[in-house]
């Protein structure tokens, strides 16, 4: 089991996350930069990120979009605020239009990622921190509606089944 | 839930219009005509879609004035609770992707 614990503050609009892999620190930090590696976990199989700028240094900026199953795209960019390899890295998370752009109306969320040794394996702790719950709504909503789409697949599934029997 | 109320949640979500719908009302309420606006079809097929969800209790209507206002149906949820519940499995899976990779060596 990857994920330790995780807790949630309400009041503080925050996230942690506690997980532990069996790899070196290194490797951990690898999936964080490396675009190619990023784009294979960050957004689920259904809505896969595709990461068009990467500039992996502090004030650096990465814009990516995500592809959903019938081709809509949900863009989204990240702003570097730290790193320090192989063991901690911040950035904001905020979301794009079609063009690409920043919609700032949506708010920022701050992610703090950091990793620790702990005897050939990595402790990774995830913090985030919304600006307000409508924010943190939209957040959910993007990666609800690929759950919903997903049902609604398997839905029409079904209906083909019946339809051909 | 019913089979009947299944098969309305299910047929109501088989749309990418009303999936969209829900999205935004969840966020914020907008009138009806306000959604029409937004999609390239008529505003009695978007009334329509609208009526679909209502039904599947994922949005409600108000009259107010000559506007309907449509909004997404959060009665008796934790709202803040729920988004950080969900927030938190999203995470979880992307967790489970990490470990996949570093899993290849």
């Amino acid at each position: 089991m990857s994920v330790i614990s995780s807790t949630k503050n309400l009041e503080a609009l925050s996230f942690t996350l506690v997980a532990e892999f069996d790899a070196a620190v290194e490797l951990v930090w690898q999936v964080w930069e490396d675009p190619r590696q990023l784009e294979r976990w960050w957004g689920p199989p259904s809505w896969p990120a595709t990461f068009e700028r990467f500039d992996f240094e502090p004030g650096g900026k990465a814009d990516y979009y995500m592809t959903g199953p019938e081709g809509e795209k949900a863009g989204g960019w990240w702003r570097f605020t730290a790193i320090q390899a192989p063991s901690r890295l911040e950035f904001d998370d905020g979301f794009a239009d079609e063009g690409g752009d920043p919609v700032d109306s949506m708010g920022i969320t701050h992610a703090t990622v950091t990793l620790e040794d702990t005897g050939g394996r990595t402790r990774m702790t995830i913090q985030s921190t919304f600006e307000s719950e409508e924010q943190m709504e939209q957040m959910v909503q993007m990666g609800m509606e690929e759950g919903m789409r997903e049902a609604a697949g398997q839905i029409d599934a079904i209906l083909a089944d019946h339809a051909r029997a | 839930m019913s089979d009947a109320d299944a098969d309305r949640l299910f047929q109501a979500f088989a749309d990418a219009t009303r999936r969209d719908i829900v999205r935004r009302v969840t966020v914020a309420e907008y009138s009806v005509s306000g959604l029409a606006a937004l999609y390239a079809m008529s505003f009695a097929a978007v009334q329509k879609h609208v009526a679909v969800l209502e039904r599947a209790s994922l949005v409600t209507k108000e009259k107010r004035g000559r506007e309907q206002i449509v909004r997404g149906n959060h009665e008796g949820l934790q709202k803040a609770r729920r988004l950080l519940d969900e927030y938190e499995a999203i995470w979880r899976q992307r967790v489970g992707r990490i470990a996949d990779i570093l899993a290849e060596g």
